[in-house]
């Protein structure tokens, strides 16, 4: 058994920023970007990942991130739910979210967020079946999801329509 | 939750990950995509001091074909390879690799550690089972080649000796009018399978030429009867042929009774799912395009 507490230097973009910490190597990548970095949006729902609160996008790619140390994710890019808005404009799923009332106590959105985004990146126009299959790693346990699906499909529209 | 402190390393080079799995040995554990040993880690199930990524080792993640074997490096990850050209050749591939948990598990989690690991609902194990699948093995004595049926040797038990690492998996193509399908429900996608289902067969006709079943989190490793595949070959895949072999094969199987559900209800699932499996699978090697899909509750 090592002696003493090991840290490494982890290096990570995070919505463009670029962020250097020294930290543990069990140290999550959630608890990186909750407790170093003071980005809060991505929240821990259940940690044990089953409930897609925490999702994030790590190099492009959806992941949960309390299923990843932080030290997996050096060098990459991650991109929160901090990352979604643009000079002080929401991205149109989350005025679909807000729009057609896509949350009731908001604990999953952000994940719920980020799974849509990822969705909407590699399929500009799903069907319904498809935003089905594109939340399955998210649970909500308010809404019955039917109101969330509608965001994401109007949310695809407006892209569509500029 | 954390996991316990570490020492961590990322090697650079497949060497250098095999000397540090062999001088540490036990008090080591290799990572990849994580997606199993992370939350292990957390709930701190099992006990190490030391971490390998393995996660960046150049060179293992390609999925090629080359003659009639499939090649797949070992972190080649779930939606890679669900993704790829040789699932649309052989689609319980994408049936497979397609279905594991869900999109986020997809896209870290590795079929080098998928099959690592040999749990029994793991889906890898049980998919690959019924196709002619190698796992290449790297250790400090160099490769060996492994039948899958050898290296899942039982329950969260690999054939994996000191030091050595999944660098491969390998699979033959299958002869021609030949389709397969995996099946597994679930209560949801991020939970694992209840009961599952693969089914790899080659028709001559309308009679079976060859085929194979495996049932998968109904044992401590996959179930196969040979008993249940003989009364199929030669024979017309009726509706009632088929549930004569479903009744054969889940006979001798022994799903545990737990919080997925009591022992009868995992054999009635299981017949069900033999059935719906071989039936894609007859539909697919008459070049017919289904869609995969797993069942939910």
């Amino acid at each position: 058994m090592p002696n003493s507490a090991q840290l490494v230097t982890v290096e990570v973009t995070v919505n463009g920023n670029k962020y250097s910490r020294n930290i543990e190597p069990r140290m999550l990548l959630v608890e990186f970007i909750r407790e170093e970095l003071s980005l809060t949006g991505t929240h821990i729902g259940c940690d044990t990942s089953y409930c897609g609160a925490c999702s994030v996008l790590l190099d492009g790619k959806l992941v949960k991130s309390c299923t990843a140390l932080a030290v997996q994710a050096d060098g990459g890019e991650v991109m929160t739910v901090e990352g979604l808005e643009k000079n002080g404009e929401l991205h149109p799923l989350q005025t679909a979210f807000s729009e057609h009332h896509g949350l009731q106590c908001g604990y999953c959105t952000p994940g719920m967020l980020m799974a849509s985004y990822s969705l909407l990146e590699e399929n500009p126009a799903p069907n319904r079946d498809d935003i089905c299959k594109g939340i399955a790693g998210n649970v909500c346990r308010c809404t019955g999801y039917v109101n969330i699906i509608k965001a994401v499909d109007a949310a695809a529209k407006q892209i569509k329509e500029g | 939750m954390y996991p316990a402190p570490f020492q961590y390393y990322r090697p650079e080079s497949l060497q250098e990950a095999i000397g540090l799995l062999t001088k540490f040995g036990d008090e080591a554990k290799v990572i990849a995509g994580g997606q199993t040993l992370l939350p292990m880690l957390k709930m701190r199930l099992g006990d190490m001091s030391y971490l390998i990524d393995i996660g960046r080792l150049p060179d293992l993640s390609y999925i090629e074909q080359r003659g009639d074997t499939i090649h797949i490096g070992a972190l080649a990850t779930h939606a890679d390879i669900a993704n790829s050209d040789v699932a649309k050749v052989i689609p319980l591939l994408k049936d497979c690799g397609g279905g594991i948990a869900d999109k986020q598990v997809r896209n870290r989690g590795t079929i080098g550690g998928g099959l690592s690991v040999a749990d029994p609902s793991g889906d890898w194990p049980t998919g690959l089972r019924v196709l002619d699948t190698l796992i290449v093995c790297t250790g400090p004595n160099g490769t060996r080649n492994v039948e899958l049926k050898d290296f899942i040797v039982d329950s969260y038990t690999a054939d994996l000796r000191d030091g050595e690492l999944v660098t491969e998996v390998q699979i033959k193509m299958p002869p021609a009018n030949s389709g397969g399908a995996y099946v597994a429900f679930k209560r949801a996608a991020p939970a694992y399978p209840t009961s599952t289902v693969a089914v790899q067969l080659t028709m001559n006709g309308d009679s079976c030429d060859n085929i194979r079943m495996a049932l998968g989190a109904s044992g401590s490793k996959s179930i196969v009867s040979e008993e249940a595949e003989n009364l199929l070959k030669g024979q017309p895949l009726t509706r009632e042929n088929l549930t004569k072999a479903a009744d054969i094969i889940v006979a001798a199987s022994k799903p545990p009774a737990d919080a997925r559900g009591s022992e009868e209800f995992k054999r009635a699932m299981l017949r069900s799912l033999v059935v719906e499996s071989a039936e894609r699978a007859i539909a697919r090697a008459r070049g017919e395009e289904i869609k995969g899909g797993h069942r939910y509750a």
